[in-house]
């Protein structure tokens, strides 16, 4: 089977303060079931060329899984005519992913923490806390629909 | 990937989950527990000795079987946990919601 991801890689020059990077892109089709191939793939070209500690691996899989999983699932309510576009920069410090659906967005400072005990017995609602707790930093744009990761090397 | 199912002597029905539990396959073992408790079952092992990695839908069909079989009157152990997948349990406080041994054979002495 012809696999339907096309994943895109390029150098590109200074473009901002952060300096070169390698930035690769990739973008999938609204289906839960790419999201294993989509991780692999892009994990594979963030840590390509680095030492990449087996900490830093298991995180950039679980945030990427998990920010793919919410802008299919959530974002793009698993409607396989919208897309969900990945880019990554990846600087000789840092890792920031920017995951993308083509969802109205939602406020994520309403999303519930998921460790509250009345919180506790729900089967959802854990991705964004486990997110924010395996990366250095996370951001979304303002219509909240694009979430960037920002993950440390070491 | 996938899930393997046996019985115990003992009567523990033990579930091994091969792979990964993660959003494209939760409702497959979430359906087989419920064949399980369907059929009497109430002794139930969720096996992670040979699972990579869970994602938090996983984790989400873990809680949701977890109640399912509390409210059958049965009981559920997790076991075969790495320390990648312990430290999402830890994480997100599901620790204290699951009865979570280390080896398979710990948690079928605990029944």
């Amino acid at each position: 089977m012809t696999s339907p991801l096309r994943l895109c890689v390029r150098r590109s020059a200074a473009s901002d303060t952060r300096g070169a990077a390698t930035l690769v892109t990739l973008r999938l089709p609204s289906d839960v079931t790419c999201i294993e191939e989509a991780v692999e793939l892009v994990t594979r070209h963030c840590l390509a060329g680095h030492q990449a500690s087996k900490t830093v691996r298991f995180r950039l899989r679980v945030v990427l899984s998990e920010a793919l999983s919410n802008a299919i699932v959530q974002g793009n309510r698993e409607d396989r005519a919208k897309t969900v576009d990945v880019r990554a920069e990846l600087g000789p410090e840092a890792i920031r992913v920017w995951v993308t659906d083509e969802g109205p967005g939602f406020d994520p400072s309403a999303v519930p923490e998921p460790i509250r005990p009345e919180q506790l017995a729900e089967a959802r609602g854990r991705g964004l806390y486990l997110i924010r707790k395996l990366v250095d930093a996370v951001q979304f744009n303002e219509q909240g629909n694009s979430i960037c990761m920002i993950l440390r090397r070491q | 990937m996938g899930f393997s199912q046996s019985k115990e002597s003992s009567g523990v029905t033990v579930v091994q989950v091969e792979g990964q539990l993660i959003v494209g396959n939760r409702h497959e073992l979430k359906d087989l527990v419920q064949a399980a408790l369907d059929q009497g079952e109430r002794r139930l092992l969720v096996d992670f000795s040979r699972t990579g990695y869970i994602d938090s839908s996983g984790l989400g069909a873990l809680v949701s079987i977890s109640k399912r079989i509390r409210e059958a009157g049965g009981e559920l152990r997790l076991a075969g946990l790495n320390d990648d997948l312990r430290s999402l349990f830890e994480l997100t406080k599901l620790d204290t919601l699951f009865t979570i041994t280390e080896t398979p054979e710990q948690a079928l002495a605990s029944f």
